[in-house]
């Protein structure tokens, strides 16, 4: 199977109007000793085999369709509508390509302007570009385009050691050939006390005439909400520009970075609209200052008129872009993540300006519920300096891995995130996320999976 | 065969926020089930975000009226040159769907996830026989992130050698946009290098540039105009010689599934498409994913996690999971994340885009060895026939047997005044998506068409007539095609105004 209409009749046809007798003949220009090599791979399926496989495969995993999971750390369970799946399962939207032609391509150029119109109302800047592959590759673009408006001469790097690991780690692979410093998350961290990591004092003193972007994250990866009042003038007296990492579900509740002066807002998108996915695909959300954005990456839609009047879309500014620019240009880009964006864009409509409050607070008030809960236990602490949003760190009496072998394995609940994976300084502390899809229930029932592991591997 | 663009779509769709309404809302949440705890300091919070408000009614008929205002494979014939648009298969999505795979968390303990890795593992090997390479890496999540990754292992290896002084990528003239500039991504030179008369790379000016600062070449083959290299082994010789690394764009890898495996060519590196070759799709725009396949010499680089099959032990990993019920202890090999031992680094957060390697498992799957060499065959027997039916009405680039794709020359003599874009849009009238135009550069009014394997020959042949009928048109009405498309929801569109007084979001009048 093939999903090739050819008849036999066809071939021959076709073949003898090219002018050769036998399909093989189309390949002369391939070296004859590389030519047809036999490819071992496994006998065909139909499509009731392979669907029937990957039942079964699918089924060797947890799911945490039936497992309560309270795992976050950058990819997260939130509920669905159902109105999301509808909607990016229409193939007029799923089987187009990047809109080059906007004029029938008018579906996909609009739903992207919403979405960046949506995207700037969040995160309360005036400029969305159409998505990233993910919230680490946006933040990497971002790092990449405060160098550019330093115009290549600020080298200087100062990354949170509480903005998401892995996103340290992308921004210093997409780096490594420009002969960055980057700094801020490279020193020893305190352990406990006021909290997790250091503080933005710590960063800010690394500020100098060199710093091309100084970037946080808030909520942290710590599930903190950072005080970043004040900081924007701080880090522009130096003339650096300031990149906040956000989760796009706390700007329902919290003051977006655009109010208090951040200058790129990058984050991950997926839980809007997305799923879990085992982590991709993504989206990474990127918005910055109408001033800068002609030193941005990424597509982006704007509104414009056709000959006769009308409103319509098209891909604009895109002088940017590799197509044009070729080696002039400092980012690869070709496409985003366009149907994870729609499918963001019609979770957030499907919210509305109350649905989006009303889920940010129930995430608030559930890790709230669930924090008290564990911190009345014994042998559990919990390690929040500031205030938390969905998530929090709570240091457990024996390894996390132990407690959450326990946590599943007895009480089919699959526990927090390890912290002591990316910070061995956090070795025994875990860190715990709590959505709207969690129960109260089930909160509960964590509490007393806690006690009983802390019990049992403890001793 | 006209397009019934007009018939199905009367009038523009409003805005999303223009349908606003305060008050309405198109989801419901659960009640709050715990004591509310208490919100942060007022000063960190913030009124409301400006979201439209609208109900479930309206928001599922604006996005199906949006819907309708695109052009897509399932409405048509879509032969866009070197983006491979060819049938997303139906059975590819359920695939991706199942709740098994969607519901899974990547931090979740790798034990708990083997049906997610073995998958990820098989592809791994899959790709790797495909295209005979001895390492891949399915992290990078679209093409131009694979090139990214790729011109990043090249550097690697080198600096691991302490070759330092190696920083010139060598591009061909008919490479893609993203050759370049993902060269001056990794902070590299780009040494741009001619086409001969044939098509091929110019072997004398490439023997110029050649010396010890090279870092390598990026190679797009077959090439953008659609035709195998002839003389691959001298360039590879030549790269080689001069102590650099051959890269393969494999953009147009459609055309050479079971004809010939570029890693024993002698590439070192090359990216996938899935969302090309192996029937992904392409969402308007993304999710794709961009795997890198890479020789022996280049694997410890690859960027990671990477899925291997071993011993708990070997992998570092701290389970001692013998007394697990529902995993197999007997074989004591499981699937593990591993990083590589001197891995460029992550390009993304987790593992790759997994729904899309889902997918494009599930395709090679359904082929095999036999359907993945037919579907490459076909796709070369189509561009060959269609190039027979189109090489009377409009010159093609070169004349010789092409692979999946040949460019076109939208240059009619009699009608000087039209161009590739207006028999471009006048194309959309006819029913059909134009070809990518203007590209590949070095072809003055290209048009490039890639017709896949999966259009049949009465497709080619309704193409081929509609192009005739057009050039027809330019002779004796050359203003029906400077004016087109007259039947698609809106008419051509002012860029100009577009980059010049940017709109780019919704704001109330």
């Amino acid at each position: 199977m093939s999903y090739v209409p050819h008849t036999e009749a066809d071939r021959a046809e076709m073949l003898s109007a090219i002018g050769v007798e036998r399909v093989e003949d189309l390949f002369d220009d391939v070296p004859a000793a590389c030519r047809f090599p036999e490819l071992n791979l496994p006998e065909p399926l139909s499509e009731m085999e392979i669907m029937a496989e990957l039942q079964a495969l699918s089924e060797e995993n947890l799911d945490l369709g039936h497992f309560t999971s309270f795992l976050g750390a950058g990819s997260y369970q939130h509920y669905v509508p159902r109105i999301v799946d509808h909607v990016i399962s229409r193939s007029e939207f799923y089987t187009a390509y990047t809109p080059y032609q906007p004029e029938i391509s008018q579906g996909t150029l609009q739903s992207i302007f919403e979405y960046q119109s949506m995207v700037c109302a969040l995160t309360g800047m005036e400029v969305a570009n159409a998505s990233h592959y993910d919230g680490a590759t946006s933040t990497a673009e971002a790092v990449i385009m405060t160098l550019n408006v330093g115009r290549g001469k600020r080298k200087k790097v100062i990354l949170s050691p509480a903005v998401h690991p892995e996103y340290r780690a992308v921004v210093r692979t997409y780096t490594q050939g420009m002969g960055l410093e980057i700094v801020g998350d490279d020193g020893p961290l305190p352990t406990s006390g006021q909290g997790p990591t250091a503080g933005i004092d710590d960063l800010t003193a690394l500020l100098d005439k060199d710093t091309a972007c100084l970037i946080v994250q808030s909520p942290n990866f710590f599930g903190e909400i950072e005080d970043l009042e004040g900081l924007a003038e701080t880090v522009h007296a130096v003339k650096a520009m300031l990149v906040v990492v956000a989760d796009p579900i706390s700007l329902g509740l919290l003051k977006p970075p655009g109010d208090y002066g951040a200058d790129i807002v990058v984050g991950e998108g997926h839980a809007l609209g997305n799923g879990l996915n085992f982590g991709g695909p993504y989206l990474g959300f990127f918005a910055c200052r109408e001033k800068d954005v002609r030193k941005s990456a990424g597509r982006l839609v704007g509104q414009t008129v056709d000959t006769e009047g009308r409103r319509g879309f098209v891909l604009t500014l895109s002088t940017r872009e590799q197509h044009i620019r070729r080696e002039r240009t400092t980012s690869n880009i070709c496409t985003n993540q366009a149907l994870c964006a729609l499918a963001t864009a019609v979770h957030l409509a499907a919210l509305g300006k109350r649905g989006l409050r009303q889920l940010a607070e129930l995430c608030y008030h559930k890790a709230h519920y669930a924090a008290e809960r564990i911190a009345r236990l014994d042998g559990y602490k919990v390690i929040a300096g500031k205030p938390f949003f969905k998530e929090f760190v709570v240091r457990c009496p024996a390894a996390v891995k132990e407690i959450n072998d326990y946590l599943l394995y007895e009480w089919g609940i699959i526990g927090g995130y390890d912290l002591g994976r990316a910070y061995p300084h956090l070795d025994n502390h875990m860190l715990v996320c709590v959505t709207e899809v969690i129960s109260r229930e089930e909160i509960d029932a964590l509490a007393d999976a806690l006690a009983e592991a802390g019990k049992e591997v403890a001793s | 065969m006209k397009a019934d663009f007009g018939v199905r779509c009367a009038g523009a769709e409003p805005i999303i926020y223009e349908l606003s309404k305060p008050g309405r809302m198109a989801s419901t949440l659960p009640a709050l089930d715990v004591p509310q705890a208490e919100l942060p300091p007022a000063a960190m919070l913030r009124d409301e975000v400006d979201l439209p408000e609208v109900d479930e009614l309206s928001l599922v008929r604006h996005y199906v009226r949006l819907s309708q205002l695109n052009w897509a494979i399932d409405i048509g014939y879509y032969p866009l040159g070197s983006c491979t648009m060819k049938y997303n298969p139906k059975v590819n999505e359920s695939a991706a769907r199942l709740p098994g795979f969607a519901l899974t968390h990547p931090y979740q303990d790798p034990h708990t996830v083997q049906g997610n890795l073995m998958l990820m593992f098989e592809l791994q090997e899959m790709l790797k026989e495909i295209a005979g390479f001895a390492g891949v890496s399915l992290q990078p999540s679209a093409g131009a992130h694979g090139e990214l990754t790729g011109v990043l292992l090249m550097r690697a290896y080198h600096v691991d050698r302490g070759d330092t002084k190696r920083n010139r990528i060598i591009v061909p003239d008919s490479a893609h946009g993203t050759n370049p500039a993902t060269t001056n991504m990794a902070g590299l030179e780009v040494v741009e290098v001619p086409s001969d008369e044939r098509g091929n790379v110019d072997l004398d000016a490439l023997r110029t540039v050649c010396g010890e600062t090279v870092c390598g070449l990026m190679l797009t083959n077959p090439n953008t105009l659609g035709l195998f290299e002839e003389q691959l082994p001298e360039i590879l010789d030549l790269i080689h010689g001069c102590g650099g690394l051959v890269y393969g764009d494999g953009a147009n890898l459609n055309a050479i599934m079971g004809i010939v495996k570029p890693g024993e060519l002698g590439f070192d590196v090359m990216h996938f498409n899935l969302h090309k070759t192996f029937s992904t799709p392409h969402g308007g725009g993304g999710p794709g994913s961009g795997p890198v396949g890479v020789s022996e010499a280049l694997a410890p680089f690859l960027p990671g996690p990477i899925v291997e099959l071993c011993h708990c032990a070997e992998a570092g990993c701290d389970c001692g999971y013998e007394d697990i019920d529902d995993i197999d202890v007997d074989s004591e090999l499981y699937y593990h994340l591993v990083m590589p031992e001197k891995s460029i680094g992550r390009v993304k957060s987790f593992y790759g885009n997994f729904g899309v390697l889902v997918r494009a498992y599930t395709y090679i799957r359904t082929l095999g060895a036999v359907g993945l060499r037919t579907a490459s065959e076909m796709a070369v027997l189509n561009a060959n026939y269609l190039k027979s039916r189109v090489k009377d009405v409009f010159p093609i680039s070169h004349d010789r047997i092409h692979m999946h794709e040949f460019v076109a020359k939208g240059i009619i003599p009699d009608a000087p005044d039209v161009h590739a874009l207006d028999i471009a849009k006048r194309l959309i009238d006819y029913g059909f998506h134009p070809p990518t135009n203007y590209f590949p550069l070095i072809v003055p009014e290209a048009l490039m068409i890639e017709p896949t394997e999966t259009e049949n020959k009465e497709t080619l042949d309704a193409f081929a007539d509609a192009l005739r009928a057009i050039r027809d048109e330019a002779l004796t009405d050359p203003e029906v095609l400077h004016e087109a498309p007259h039947t698609a929801p809106v008419r051509r569109l002012d860029e100009v105004r577009a980059a010049r007084q940017p709109i780019l979001r919704w704001q109330p009048e």
